[in-house]
């Protein structure tokens, strides 16, 4: 990384400098050139868009024409804070994302622990193959599967009546939502708890047995200190993905599962108040950026 | 520094958490052969009928098209401008470089509803008609990031000299970007590629905001299932997603030695 600060001497005389030669004299001019196209890309449609839905949350809508109506008001805001229905669903929301967020991080560092620190090579590649494998496979496609297990008639009873123990009809419930969810985000959470792990030196472990330590002291002093920041970036996907989910409440939820998220696809289309959307957006986008700024503290930015 | 106990232990805790994993997964293949159209436990015999059921019906065939093109498209795009921002930022050690990857992964890591209901409030604002444009410019947002964390990532263990060795020896600068720097990284380009072609057909957050009144195949999946309607042509068709999704990522993650398919922040 320090080659770059070398500069070469200009060569004497004027005339036509290649533009490889500029570039590589100028790498500043040659990293703006590149960056141009996809920065703009970002800042023209993306942060655009960000900034106008934050606009958006304080404007209104006409109530017989249901038009825009773009005059700065803080209605949506007072509604969400005076209307009790909001604190439900926003609190349900965020205790459900945090809920799912624990029991993963529980589920995968015993599975990331084994897989980085005894695995051999092999079963290690094996183990990681395993993961990517319901990591990518369709979303739909896994809350899906869940519905054909937890319904009334499905596997789950079926197992359950089997061994002799009364059906659990926990489909269409909060529970469902739980279960669901840390299923699907449990291969984000393996990961990067698995990819911290295997950093962790051999040698500290022995340094910490040499001079005394039981084992679960080294877990508790060495190990899981140096795992936090892997443990923290799965956290970031886990705990986002939730906040922000309106498939799973729909699909596998019940009466009382109304999600954030719904709220606001629900004034998208049919309500057809996307001011109102758009403040209700703010709430997770507010607590994303605690989080992710928390995350940084802990060092979970280390990785990316 | 395990015992034995605790070795047995945790073991057995690897073999649960995989059963977890694909249990529902196989489930989902076994039901596209169930005889009955209901969808109970145990289902009652094997068939075949539902797949040529489901590749004849033209409203799958649609949805199908549009999300291969979709997905070609935003991976095109997204393979342009992340392999640009990747080459721009890999000798770069200005504090800049962290804050333009954190901007590349912003799409991913904020809940998809914002990404979505954000998009669809600038192209109403722009009076945009949802199309198939819009569809693809939200899809190649969260898409650049895959081909930027794959490129970077081999720039970074790419020697630069080699590239200084061409120039020396009157390369221009053209040759040095196709006869070394290309063949260098061009694996894992194709890795983002599939990535992004594996992302983009498979989302379904910020489509059901960007798309106007047609179906990607997630979409098409999404509303089937939301009404219980046609569940054994879901059955088919998300087992067939999957293999579609499944397949590129398996190719990736051959190409770069499993890390780069890693979706989440991970060393490399």
């Amino acid at each position: 990384m320090a080659t770059e600060t070398v500069r070469r001497p200009r060569p004497k005389g004027g005339g036509a400098v290649p533009f490889a030669t500029l570039f590589w004299r100028l790498p500043w001019l040659r990293s703006l050139l590149l960056l141009t196209p996809p920065l703009a890309w970002f800042v023209v449609i993306y942060f655009a868009s960000l900034i106008l839905l934050l606009i958006t949350a304080f404007w209104t809508t006409d109530p017989f024409t249901t038009q825009i109506v773009q005059v700065w008001t803080t209605s949506n805001f007072e509604r969400l804070i005076n209307e009790p229905v909001y604190h439900d669903i926003v609190g349900r929301t965020v205790v459900l994302a945090a809920l799912v967020t624990l029991t993963d991080a529980l589920l995968a560092f015993p599975f990331a622990y084994y897989m980085a620190r005894l695995a051999s090579r092999r079963v290690q590649t094996l183990l990681f193959a395993a993961v990517l494998l319901p990591l990518w496979a369709s979303y739909l496609a896994r809350v899906y599967a869940w519905i054909l297990i937890l319904n009334h008639s499905g596997v789950l009873n079926w197992s359950l009546q089997s061994i002799g123990l009364p059906p659990a009809n926990i489909g269409y419930t909060n529970v469902a939502m739980w279960v669901v969810f840390s299923y699907i985000w449990l291969p984000f959470m393996i990961i990067p708890a698995y990819s911290a792990l295997e950093r962790v030196p051999e040698s500290l472990l022995e340094a910490s047995a040499d001079l005394g330590a039981r084992r679960w002291r080294t877990i508790r002093d060495i190990v899981l200190p140096l795992a936090l920041p892997g443990v923290v970036a799965g956290s970031i996907f886990t705990f986002s993905l939730t906040l922000g989910d309106f498939i799973t409440p729909v699909l596998v939820g019940g009466a009382g599962s109304t999600f954030i998220g719904n709220v606001v696809y629900a004034n998208i289309g049919i309500a057809n108040n996307v001011p109102f959307a758009a403040a209700l957006s703010t709430i997770p986008v507010a607590i994303m950026a605690v989080y992710l700024l928390i995350a940084r503290r802990l060092g979970a930015f280390e990785a990316l | 520094m395990e015992g034995v106990w605790t070795r047995w232990m945790l073991r057995a805790w690897v073999l649960v958490i995989l059963l977890f994993l694909f249990i529902p997964i196989f489930l989902i293949f076994l039901y596209a052969f169930n005889t009955s159209n209901i969808e109970s436990w145990p289902i009652p015999g094997l068939t075949l009928k539902w797949f040529s059921l489901t590749f004849e019906d033209s409203e799958i065939r649609r949805a199908l098209m549009l999300s291969l093109q979709v997905g070609f498209l935003a991976t095109a795009l997204a393979l342009i401008l992340g392999s640009l921002a990747a080459f721009a930022i890999h000798r770069m050690t200005w504090f800049g470089r962290e804050v333009v990857s954190l901007m590349f992964i912003l799409p991913l890591a904020l809940p998809g509803i914002i990404t979505g209901i954000s998009l669809q409030a600038f192209f109403s604002f722009d009076g945009v008609h949802l199309s198939l444009w819009t569809i693809v410019v939200g899809h190649t947002t969260f898409c650049i990031v895959v081909v930027y964390n794959n490129v970077l990532a081999r720039l970074r263990r790419t020697q630069g000299s080699l590239i200084e060795a061409a120039m020396d020896l009157g390369a221009s600068g053209f040759q040095v970007f196709r006869d070394i720097t290309l063949p260098l990284i061009s694996t894992s380009v194709v890795a983002g590629a599939m990535l992004a072609f594996a992302l983009s057909f498979d989302e379904v957050i910020v489509t059901t905001f960007t798309a106007g009144a047609q179906n990607t195949l997630p979409l098409w999946i999404f509303g089937a299932i939301r009404l219980g309607q046609r569940l054994p042509e879901v059955n088919v068709v998300v087992s067939f997603v999957i293999l579609v999704t499944i397949i590129p990522v398996v190719i990736a993650a051959r190409l770069t030695g499993g890390g780069g398919a890693a979706r989440v922040p991970a060393a490399r």
